[in-house]
């Protein structure tokens, strides 16, 4: 078991860090030089800090770590500074806008774009394309901006409806809790563009009226018996990256409105060696459990765009997907077992059996609920020791037909690699555009050469051709057959090798995608991403029809600029795939911008559904897209949730009114 | 080089369009210049150049013909391979071969065809800049109505002249039986379908997946006719829906974004076989289509036709024009390579869209001098154009009026501008010189005697001679007849009922439209638009007088409502005689064979009698239209287990339906019947 424990020094690893990060002090100052088998060298190799962190104290070589209730006083306490996400996430976040206050594109004085902070490998970097991507494809002008609110302001914070019996219930059991305003405002709104938009522009509407933060399982379940008590309406809230406007607060809600963040409630209880699971605290956000395991040598693998700051309650209450899904399967592949709080009572499996037939899987009423029924605290999870060897690709195809039909035999031979994802053309020329200055001559000159031999000598059209990126995980051997199992599978399909280096740039898109929309909204850019799952037969069609149908619509709402309408196929399943859209343009002269968007996006969802497309594939269902629920699930099927919502909690104290 | 002029018919400014004779930049240049000449069109940007061959190769691999190989394979008990076999022959049977080189063969016949036929041919710029326009963004329909041979290779002609990509065209199986001139026209983009498809299963298949492709794939504009086949009568014919539902189910499964379909009306001035179609619909067999047909036709050439007008329409978005009829995910739950049963939604959306094309062709059509002329001759009494003539300044005089009316009826009149109006009357009738006469200030129908021939006519083959001279007259008529209808119909009513309230009036509107629904095109679901529109109008050119819950005849309005009235009457007549033939004749069950000529010899012996003043009831395009109307309104019924097209007739209700139609009884209130949703 030791060895699975190397004895660390300075050195973690995290896979995301070493994609996301900058890579901390040097790699190789660490061999603990007794323990060097060829596996151990390279994960430790892999280790690397995350500035600022602290070090986690190294357990003995129990297999079991154990922890519990901040509140009880525990010895085994993990300091919540170690952590990312503080209760007062205003400290590192932002109020109105993507992710971590420091971190920000933005353009410098000479007029070059920059990202800024030290957090991610784009950092302090100059990104010289993308001015120019953004001059072209939006028709946005550096003159023309749209400055946000700088600060929030409190006096337009509505002064919080308390419900003082509860308030004075809840005092005496020493759970923190607030009703500042700025802590309330955080957890009134998730990442729409609707909901940033008008934070931006200083507008807030219905915020929570009180914040509480519960340690542990049994503070929520003090805090849902004192709402039952009191009538006092709950809203979870996990790592606030929805984007379904499941957070905001129902309009029509009287009753006092109690935000119960679980941000707080963030430890791992316990790693069972045996079987390969973890018992987690629901309100752990991704970077910080894969960051935890991988300190034991374990990850769970599960990679949301959203990981930076999405929790595992979230994951679980909205059916989430990761990117390397194909190896570690969705939330539902690795979810053991799960304890929820209800009005009702607790809700939980009696074991940790791998499968039951035990009638209809009640996790199932669970995953997906939405925040409807109760709040997750306490999950327990599969791991897998962390994968000795990692291996970016990327494949440039004549067309999109081709990289579909590429994808469709992968999928079909079942031998996808971790992730397998397939941008189309505008898409790929957006990642151009985020391409950091290079540093030598040598580099660009190798990447004009590239490009020649793609277009001209392989007769790529540049405005056709699409990329799909890729991502192996595994022994090292195994690693490099299986990339050439799939790189055959691509040649068939007229696909060309095209470098690790594309691959990851391609990963690195996707974190900070959320970021550039901010950028955008400097300057009259508004936009947003959509998903959706469809069977093979239907991928093509969906990803024409919904991209044409975008155009269409914005022209017809009197959108002055063409947008930009564009998606990639993120994921293959063996009966299907997952299309993401992202779908953005350029506001100016129009006088109601989010309204326009929102009519889009309705026209959008309508043509997917048209298609054969789902309602959702992983985002959810919310209160932006409920009125598409009956006919996805037919009457039936609605009559069914809602027997299980009146059972579970008749007072509708989860009043968040997301998905019926 | 080319000259213009505004077609002065359209009463509103904004439709003025701009013609252009396409002819005469011919008439400079050389043929062969012109045949040789670079082209180089702009297709559909989302298609692949694919060829002929690629085309037969994707609809015989196809998943579809796959599949329903495999079950007429196991239905029939042969092979799989052997159906694959024959599909492929059905296949190489249909397909077209369209070829550039072949193309320029045709521009430079045709070219030198038309320059002979025809004075000019003029088309709307505006509308061919639009289709250019449409070509490229999604796969585009073309949808021209069928009122000669001649119009066969016309849009490809002009498409050829103008780069636009040429069309592949869907014809009848005769054209291919042609020595020389069927593969001619199959490399020139005709593909043939065989008549009378019926149940043949593989062969629904082949076809439907054929044109499913070609939409999919956007590889050429695909051009048919919605309304199947030639119009003999030349009034619209009732749009069929076969051809119709394999182009637009493409989009229905999300296969395409959209489909743009565009209505082309072409009208003449003079039809090149105006004879022949007056013989066909009174039973002379039509000849068969052949080459040497074709050579002995060449006599043709020798005469006069006057211009013809193509008329491109604005290009409809199948998407814009579905939107909020059909819910399109009912196919999201089986495969779409599979065959599914659309349901009655989509179905009676795609019989709409036919309808609203069939429409827009109408609207789009322009009606010349000589209709006008043709609906007031067949208002005179039969003997006065056989015999004396009609006086020639009281039709000029009338012809003058009737103008007006119809530009206020909005519709387009081809009135050549620059020229006197006796002028225009005069060479109208000149150049009409087969079916009329001008002499001595009277005109006369002209009857095609036999001069060889020296037995004296019976009387009965002297009713046929002049019916067939009424009944191209009668086409003629037709081709006006559109802008008429509505407000005739309300004329009608109002005639009929000699009532004044509009409930009352809209009630027997709709029994009318509705008996009428296989002479005339109503778009489904619109009766209450229909009716709005036919007051309106009346109201305009000063004829009724309306309130909320009245119309009142005005003295000033009594020549307009009698002149609509009369132009109606023959429909009214032909269908109660054949009313009554049904009700009097003793069988309850007949065939189609014996009803044909049954008819033609009572309405004979009637018009020999003096009591019967239609000769159109002689044409089987009546006949048969009746048939179906009554079919409709189930007072006739066809027996399914019969082989020879046996009908069963409910003498009750055909009686009822004459009685209302004479306004011995009123209608049962048809306006409670919810409209149809569309």
């Amino acid at each position: 078991m030791c060895h699975t424990f190397p004895a660390l020094t300075s050195d973690r690893s995290s896979r995301i860090c070493s994609l996301l990060y900058k890579h901390g002090s040097s790699m190789a100052s660490n061999s603990s030089g007794s323990d060097s088998s060829d596996r151990q060298r390279i994960a430790q190799q892999r280790l690397s800090v995350i500035a600022g962190h602290l070090q986690r104290p190294v357990e003995g070589n129990s297999g079991i770590l154990a922890a519990e209730c901040k509140a009880q006083g525990d010895k085994l306490d993990v300091s919540s500074e170690r952590r990312t996400v503080p209760r007062r996430r205003q400290e590192i976040m932002k109020w109105n806008g993507w992710g971590y206050s420091d971190s920000k594109f933005l353009y410098n004085k000479k007029g070059q774009a920059e990202f800024t902070g030290k957090r991610y490998r784009l950092s302090g970097m100059i990104i010289p394309g993308l001015r120019e991507w953004m001059e072209s494809t939006f028709g946005a002008n550096l003159q023309h901006k749209t400055p946000a609110a700088p600060i929030l302001n409190s006096s337009a914070v509505q002064p919080p409806t308390l419900n003082e019996a509860f308030l004075k219930e809840l005092k005496s059991t020493g759970i923190p809790f607030s009703h500042d305003a700025e802590d309330r405002v955080f957890r009134s709104h998730g990442h729409c563009l609707h909901e940033i938009f008008a934070l931006r522009e200083g507008k807030i509407g219905r915020v929570p009226d009180l914040v509480v933060w519960p340690n542990c399982h049994n503070d929520v379940v003090k805090i849902v018996e004192l709402a039952c008590k009191h009538n006092v309406c709950l809203m979870p809230y996990g790592g606030g990256t929805s984007v379904s406007s499941a957070l905001e607060c129902p309009p029509e809600e009287t009753r006092s409105i109690v935000s119960l963040d679980t941000s707080q409630m963030n430890r791992i209880l316990w790693i069972d060696e045996k079987n390969l699971t973890a018992h987690v605290e629901a309100g752990i956000v991704g970077q910080d459990l894969e960051r935890l395991l991988n300190e034991s040598g374990y990850c769970t693998g599960h990679e949301p765009d959203s990981m930076e700051f999405s929790s595992l309650g979230g994951w679980v209450a909205t059916r989430a997907s990761g990117m390397k899904k194909n190896i570690y399967g969705n939330i539902e592949d690795l979810v053991v077992h799960i304890k929820m709080v209800t009005p009702q009572g607790v809700i939980e499996k009696s074991c940790q059996g791998p499968r039951m037939s035990t009638g209809p899987d009640v996790h199932h009423f669970i995953m997906g609920s939405e925040g409807t029924l109760g709040v997750v605290t306490e999950v327990t999870m599969k791991i897998r020791p962390m994968p000795e060897y990692q291996k970016y690709g990327s494949v440039v195809f004549p067309n999109f037909e081709m990289g579909v039909a590429c994808l469709r035999e992968v999928a079909r031979q079942r031998c996808a690699p971790a992730s397998i994802r397939l941008m189309d053309n505008e898409q790929f020329k957006f990642g151009h555009a985020l391409k950091p200055q290079v540093s030598s001559i040598f580099t660009s000159f190798l990447d004009g050469l590239k490009k020649f031999y793609i277009t001209k000598f392989k007769g790529f059209d540049p405005n056709r051709l699409c990329v799909a990126t890729l991502l192996f995980e595994g022994d090292r051997e195994k690693v490099l057959q299986h990339e050439k199992q799939v790189y055959d599978i691509a040649a068939k399909f007229g696909g060309l090798a095209a470098g690790e280096d594309n691959g990851q740039r391609g990963y690195m898109l996707t974190f900070v995608i959320a970021y550039l929309r901010d950028l955008g909204m400097d300057y009259y850019v508004i936009g947003e991403s959509f998903e959706t799952s469809v069977p093979w037969d239907r991928v093509l069609d969906i990803c024409r029809n919904v991209k044409a149908r975008i155009v269409r619509e914005c022209k017809d709402k009197g959108v002055q600029f063409p947008p930009l309408s564009t998606c990639r196929v993120t994921q293959t399943y063996d009966a299907g795939a997952c299309v993401y859209f992202y779908f953005a343009f350029n506001y100016r002269g129009l006088s109601d911008p989010v309204h326009v968007y929102e009519q889009v996006e309705h026209a959008a969802r309508e043509e997917i559904l048209a298609n054969g497309g789902s309602l959702s594939h992983h985002h959810g269902v919310g209160k932006l897209r409920k009125e598409w629920m009956r006919e996805t699930i037919s009457s039936v099927g609605m009559g069914m949730l809602r027997s299980v919502k009146d059972y579970v909690d008749p007072n509708n104290i989860f009043g968040n009114r997301n998905l019926l | 080089m080319t000259s213009t002029y505004k077609d002065s018919g359209t009463a509103s400014l904004k439709d003025e369009e701009e013609f252009t004779d396409i002819l005469e930049e011919r008439r400079c240049t050389t043929d062969l210049g012109y045949a040789l000449r670079t082209f180089n069109p702009q297709p559909y940007k989302g298609a692949p150049s694919s060829s002929t061959s690629d085309l037969k190769k994707a609809v015989l691999e196809s998943q579809y013909l796959r599949y329903i190989a495999k079950e007429i394979a196991l239905e029939t008990g042969s092979s799989v391979e052997k159906v694959r076999q024959e599909a492929r022959g059905i296949l190489e049977e249909m397909s077209h071969n369209l070829q550039l080189g072949f193309i320029r063969l045709m521009a430079y016949t045709v070219n030198k065809v038309f320059k002979r036929l025809f004075r000019s041919i003029y088309v709307n710029m505006e509308g061919l800049n639009m289709l250019q326009q449409a070509i490229q963004e999604s796969p585009v329909i073309l949808m021209p109505n069928h009122r000669s041979y001649v119009d066969f290779l016309i849009v490809s002609f002009i498409l050829f002249t103008y780069d636009i990509p040429i069309p592949v065209i869907a014809a009848g199986i005769p054209l291919a039986s042609m020595k020389v001139v069927g593969e001619i026209l199959r490399r020139s983009g005709a593909f043939f379908i065989r008549r009378a498809i019926g149940s043949d299963k593989l062969y629904w298949a082949v076809l439907s997946e054929y044109v499913r492709t070609i939409v999919r794939t956007g590889c050429a504009p695909l051009e048919f006719y919605v309304e199947g086949f030639r119009s003999r009568t030349l009034k619209s014919v009732v749009p069929k829906l076969g051809m119709m539902d394999m182009v637009l189910e493409p989009y229905f499964k999300g296969e395409v974004f959209d489909i743009t379909l565009v209505p082309i009306s072409i009208s003449y001035d003079r039809v090149v076989e105006e004879s022949l179609l007056a013989l066909e619909l009174l039973g002379v067999p039509k000849p068969k289509e052949s080459t040497t047909g074709l050579f002995k036709a060449s006599r043709v050439l020798q005469e006069d036709y006057g211009c013809m007008h193509v008329n491109f329409g604005r290009p409809l978005s199948v998407r814009q024009l579905c939107e909020g009829k059909i819910n399109r995910s009912e196919y999201n739950l089986i495969p779409r390579d599979l065959p599914q049963r659309p349901s009655t939604e989509i179905q009676d959306c795609v019989n709409w869209v036919a309808h609203l094309i069939v429409r827009t062709q109408e609207e789009g059509s322009l009606i010349s001098p000589w209709s006008l002329m043709a609906c007031l001759l067949l208002q005179a009494p039969i003997t006065t154009l056989t015999e004396e003539g009609l006086q020639w300044h009281g039709l000029t005089e009338k012809t003058l009026w009737l103008r007006k009316l119809v530009l206020d009826f909005r519709g387009r009149l081809n009135w050549p501008a620059h020229t006197t109006d006796s002028d225009v009357m005069s060479s109208t009738v000149a150049l009409h010189h087969s079916i009329v006469h001008h002499k001595a200030g009277r005109v006369c129908l002209v009857q095609d005697g036999d001069p060889a021939s020296q037995d004296p006519l019976s009387p009965e083959e002297g009713v046929m001679r002049t019916a067939a001279a009424v009944l191209m007259l009668v086409s003629y008529r037709n081709q006006a007849l559109h802008v008429f209808v509505r407000p005739g119909i309300l004329a009608t009513a109002i005639h009929i009922t000699k009532s004044t309230q509009k409930d009352e009036l809209f009630s027997f509107f709709c029994f009318l439209r509705d008996v009428f629904a296989n002479e005339f095109i109503f778009i489904p679901g619109r009766a209450s638009q229909d009716f709005d529109e036919a007051c309106s109008l009346l109201q305009k050119c000063g004829a009724v007088h309306m309130s909320e819950q009245e119309v009142t005849v005005l003295e000033t309005g009594l020549e307009v409502l009698s002149f609509l009235q009369k132009l109606l009457q023959p429909f009214l007549d032909s269908y109660q005689l054949i009313f009554r033939y049904l009700c009097e004749n003793g069988a309850h069950v007949f065939t189609e064979k014996q009803f044909l000529p049954a008819v033609q010899n009572l309405a004979t012996k009637l018009i020999l009698s003096g009591d019967l003043h239609t000769f159109e009831v002689l044409s089987s395009d009546t006949q048969k239209n009746v048939l179906s109307a009554l079919r409709r309104l189930e007072a006739v019924t066809k027996l399914r287990a019969s082989q020879q097209n046996e009908y069963k007739v409910n003498k009750a209700a055909v009686r009822r339906t004459g009685d209302i139609l004479s306004g011995k009884i009123p209608p049962e209130s048809l306006h409670a019947i919810p409209d149809a949703r569309l």
